[in-house]
Formats: structure tokens, sequence, C-alpha cells
């Protein structure tokens, strides 16, 4: 299933007809899919703070933000200026290097993840061997940010708010993990490439969510507390601790954490379309329609309309669970502390490890539903 | 010199002056704390050493296990006991250091000598095999490591049965030779809502 645009290639032959070397071809090409990536997660940050502000005010039947250009759609930029002119405050008794260290160790490993995100078969920034389990391991790093900023900030409320996020982003992480595994059992490879493409043999009905339905709902659980989004925003939990490791921020640190959380959402929400719905792949396949309209597959026209319509599945997958996310937590209450942890380890633990003890099982009964 | 090696280079000598700054701060550092965030700096760079060998599954192991559990693990207990404490100024401090750096260096002129002595097997750029080191690393788990594999696992599930039986007190409840009931004044002393003595 070789086929797709390949934009490197083309790029670096590109430049060689200017008469460069293929090395500096490709040291020019390096930075632009990493800086198209980021300036992509940033917009992704501000069209899902507008969609929150929105959808809020719907749920809550208010209007919402409706001043600041056409439905509000500046206020997200308003916000975000507002944030960065804002002083600085490092408070006179906390500890100012691990104070600043804090958010920037927070944000700088989830916007690495997004090297493995697939937009189309050469859409990413790179194909690398481990794929998932790149994001396994540096969703692990955030837990010592929010220690050290909820240490650092001095207060009482940011050192529970630091430790309640270090114990739930830990408790969560292993169904997650196993939920995962599952997924990787199947496709026999870790590349999010190869998941993707094994799940586009028959358009919806080849996605995982059907082979995996216990793992998706794990999956999507387990991703929601990862961000602490409400019904698991135990560590901000606004009445019980301020704002938890936030207390203390303000200005450009704490629209640090504000665009961590955010970027980590619409991550969480790429990662659930690309292991359980089918990435960037049409609910038809391309294949099938490109032989009922008589084109070859390799024709110019069908490559660039197969590319855009990967583009577009893929980020209106994602945008369709953050909706589902923002109903969630305008619409549930918060749960306990103890709550949160006994459903993480009493109740998802036992069912992601029964979920990938069946998917073996399956594996070895039916290789060919399963992935031989 | 191309490109690719100079990068290399430069990488390399950043990571191991972060190593080795870093694990001086770890054991000099007065604050705990720092000690404690050090300790994980060190482990990611040991993390970026395996990537500048094309180990990558290695490296992201050793951030999952190292950074993600171990040392995050550090920091908590770290930040749950933070008593402040005067410690007591233990009196023979001096032979006790003489004695501590006479082993360190015993051990580092060891592993100078095996590092002298070892005719290591450099493996060139071809037979070198990067994204399948995955692939490889299963295999030998499952055939000529299969022993100290199963028995790490074994001892990990036995930490992990102890854990549970520690957490859930009801299964302690008696005494397994004499079957009596066992005191727990002991557990449940932390549990013990504090503010229902008072009125």
């Amino acid at each position: 299933m070789e086929y797709g645009l390949d934009l490197e290639y083309s790029f670096n032959e590109l430049l060689k007809g200017f008469g460069l070397s293929s090395e500096i071809a490709h040291i020019i090409w390096l930075p632009l899919p990493m800086l198209l990536v980021l300036v992509a997660a940033v917009i992704g940050v501000l069209v899902t703070v507008w969609l929150e502000r929105k959808i809020s005010a719907a749920a809550q039947q208010r209007i919402g933000p409706e001043y600041a250009g056409a439905l509000g759609v500046l206020q997200p930029i308003a916000d975000g200026l507002k944030l960065l002119v804002k002083e600085d405050i490092i408070p006179d008794k906390a500890d100012g290097i691990l104070f600043t260290a804090g958010p920037i160790l927070v944000l700088v490993p989830v916007i690495l993840s997004w090297l493995i995100v697939p937009f189309g078969q050469n859409l990413l920034i790179s194909n690398v061997g481990i794929g998932i389990f790149l994001w396994i391991a540096l969703s692990s790093i955030q837990p010592i940010g929010l220690l050290m900023s909820g240490y650092a900030s001095n207060n009482k409320y940011s050192l529970l708010g630091g430790l309640r996020a270090a114990a739930q982003s830990i408790s969560y992480e292993i169904p997650l993990a196993l939920s995962v595994l599952a997924i990787v059992l199947m496709t026999n490879s870790l590349s999010t490439i190869d998941i993707v493409n094994q799940q586009n043999g028959a358009g919806i009905l080849s996605w995982n969510i059907w082979r995996q339905p216990v793992g998706f709902i794990v999956f999507w659980i387990c991703a929601l507390a990862e961000c602490e989004r409400l019904p698991f925003d135990l560590p901000e939990a606004e009445e019980e601790l301020v704002a938890g490791y936030q207390t203390e921020y303000a200005g450009m640190k704490f629209a640090l954490f504000y665009l961590g959380s955010y970027i980590n959402l619409i991550l969480s929400a790429l990662l659930v379309s690309i292991l359980y719905l089918g990435g960037w792949g049409f609910p038809i396949p391309v294949e099938v329609i490109a032989k009922v309209l008589n084109l070859p597959i390799n024709a110019p026209l069908i490559q660039v309309f197969t590319a855009s319509i990967g583009i577009v599945m893929t980020v209106l997958k994602a945008y369709l669970l953050v909706f589902i996310a923002i109903l969630l937590r305008w619409t549930t209450p918060r749960v306990r502390i103890d709550q949160l942890l006994d459903l993480g380890w009493k109740f998802l633990l036992p069912i992601s490890l029964a979920n990938l003890l069946l998917t073996a099982g399956l594996k070895l009964t039916f290789p060919q539903f399963f992935g031989g | 010199m191309s490109i690719a090696i100079t990068t290399q280079i430069i990488c390399f000598s950043v990571l191991s002056l972060v190593i080795l700054i870093g694990a001086l701060g770890v054991v000099l550092l007065e604050s705990i704390v720092y000690s404690a965030f050090l300790l994980g700096g060190v482990f990611m760079s040991v993390a970026g050493l395996y990537l500048l060998l094309n180990a990558s599954f290695v490296a992201a192991a050793q951030v999952l296990v190292y950074v993600g559990a171990v040392n995050v693990l550090i920091i908590f207990a770290i930040m749950l006991v933070n008593k402040k404490e005067d410690l007591k100024p233990i009196s023979d401090i001096k032979s006790r250091r003489i004695i501590s750096t006479s082993i360190c260096l015993t051990l580092l002129s060891l592993l100078i000598r095996v590092d002298l002595t070892n005719a290591w097997s450099l493996s060139s750029p071809q037979n070198s095999i990067g994204e399948e080191s995955t692939i490889r690393i299963g295999e030998h788990l499952f055939s000529d490591y299969l022993l100290p594999f199963e028995v790490a696992s074994v001892l990990l599930l036995m930490a992990m049965i102890g854990a549970i039986v520690l957490a859930r007190r009801d299964v302690m409840s008696k005494d397994i030779s004499t079957g009596l009931p066992v005191d727990q004044e002991l557990i449940e002393k932390s549990s013990e809502p504090l503010l229902t003595n008072k009125n």
C-alpha cells in the first residue's frame, strides 16, 4: 500500500534543481514539517478553546463570546494576547528555577508526541519504529513537571494539586498502555502508520473500534484522566484546591500549562482516532471509489484527493471526540479522589488486562480477523 | 566530515557533559529535592545516549521505567515526607569519607581496567540493525534470555501481590497461624477521621 504524495522527495528534487546538494536540501526540509505541526497544534488549541466556550455556553443556555469577530471566533486570540502581555510573577518564597522549569517540562513532552501523529500515508514528521510506544514513554515525563511546579510554588494547594496530578497520571497510564498493547498485538507493529493501514482494508467495517470495543472505552476514559478533563479534573478542583498546581502561576507560565492541557486533549483525540477509528481512512476505501469511477489509483488528481481526504478525516474524527470531551466536561460532576483511584486500579486495570488476554486468545483462534 | 557526524559529535558531548555534571549534582547538592530532579535529568540524558546508538526502543524504555516510574516514585516519597529536621552532626565523618572515597576509586579503577582490556567489537554502520532492534530484543527475551526474563517477571508478580495484600486490609484481618483477629491499630491509625473525636 505504498501510495500517496511524498512531499519530502519532491521538495528535495526541487531544491536539487536549484543546484543544492541533497544534504543541504535535507537540512532545509527538516524544520518545515516540525513548524507546520507546531502551527497546526496551536491553531487546534485556538479552535478548541473557542469550541469549549461556545459549547459550554450552549450547555448552560448562554450565548457565549459574541463580539470578538463573527460568533466570537477571535476570542481565543484575545485570551492568548492577554496572557502574553500579563506580568510574569514568581512568588517571593517560591523556588525560581523549579518554578520556571515546571511548565516547560509539562509542555515539551506533549509537543514532542506530535512526532508520531500521521495525517496520511506520508504526512507525518517521522515514521519511527517505536511509534506509539514513544508517546507512552513521553507522557510519563509529565508528572515530574507537575510535581516540580507543585513543589516550587511553596503553597499547600499547589503541592496537593501536584501530588494528585502525579498520582492520577501514574494510575491511568497502566490501563492506557495495556489497551494500546492489545492494538499492537493485532497490528504486529508499534508504528502508527501500520496501525492505520491495518484498519483500512474494508473501510468503516475494519476499524479497530469493532474489534476492541472494551479497549476503546478504557482508552478514552484513561485519555480523559491523563488530560485532567472534568470528570477527572481532581488536580485543579476549584472548590478544594483553588487551582491546584497552577495556583501561583500567572502570565506566560500559566499560558504554558493552558496550552499544554489543550494540546494534550487534541493529541489524545487524534490518537483515539488513529488507534480505533481508522485514522485518515474514509468510511469507504478510496480504492473502491477510484475503481467505481474508473480512475487509476496513481493518477495525480486521485493522489491529491486522497491526501486531502486523509487530513480532513483525521481532523474531523479528532474534533468529534473533542466535542464529546467538552460535552462531558460541562455535563458531568467531578469524582472524588478515592473514587478516581478505585476506578483506575480496581476497575480499569483488571478490565484492560482481561481485554489483553482475550485479544491474544482471539488472535490465536481467528488469525484472519485479529491479525495473524 | 559530513553534517550527520558533526551533529552526532555535538549531541554526544552535550549529553555526556549533562550526565557528568548532573550526576555530580545529585551527589553533592545539599537539597534532596534538587538531587531528585537532577537524577531525572541524568536518566533522560542516558536515554539520549541510547538514541544516538540507534537503540530507540531501549531509549523509550529507559524514559518510561527510570524517569516515569523510578524517578517519579523517588520525588513522590521525598515530597510526602519532606519534614524539616535538624540532623545530628556525624562524629567520625572524616574516616567515613576516606573509606567511601577509596571504595569508589577501587570500583572506578576496576571499570577502567575492564574498558582497557576488553576487546570491544564495534559494529559497522552496515550491520547495525536500527529500527529492527525491537524485534531482536523480543526474540532474545524469548530464547536465550528466557530464564532471567521469567525470573524477573515472577519477582515483579510477587511484589504486586504483596502490595495488593498490604493495601486490602480485609485480607489481613486474621492471623494466619493462630486464627485470632489481628490488632488493626497500626494500619488503621492513618485513616481514622481526626475531627470526630473532638466533639
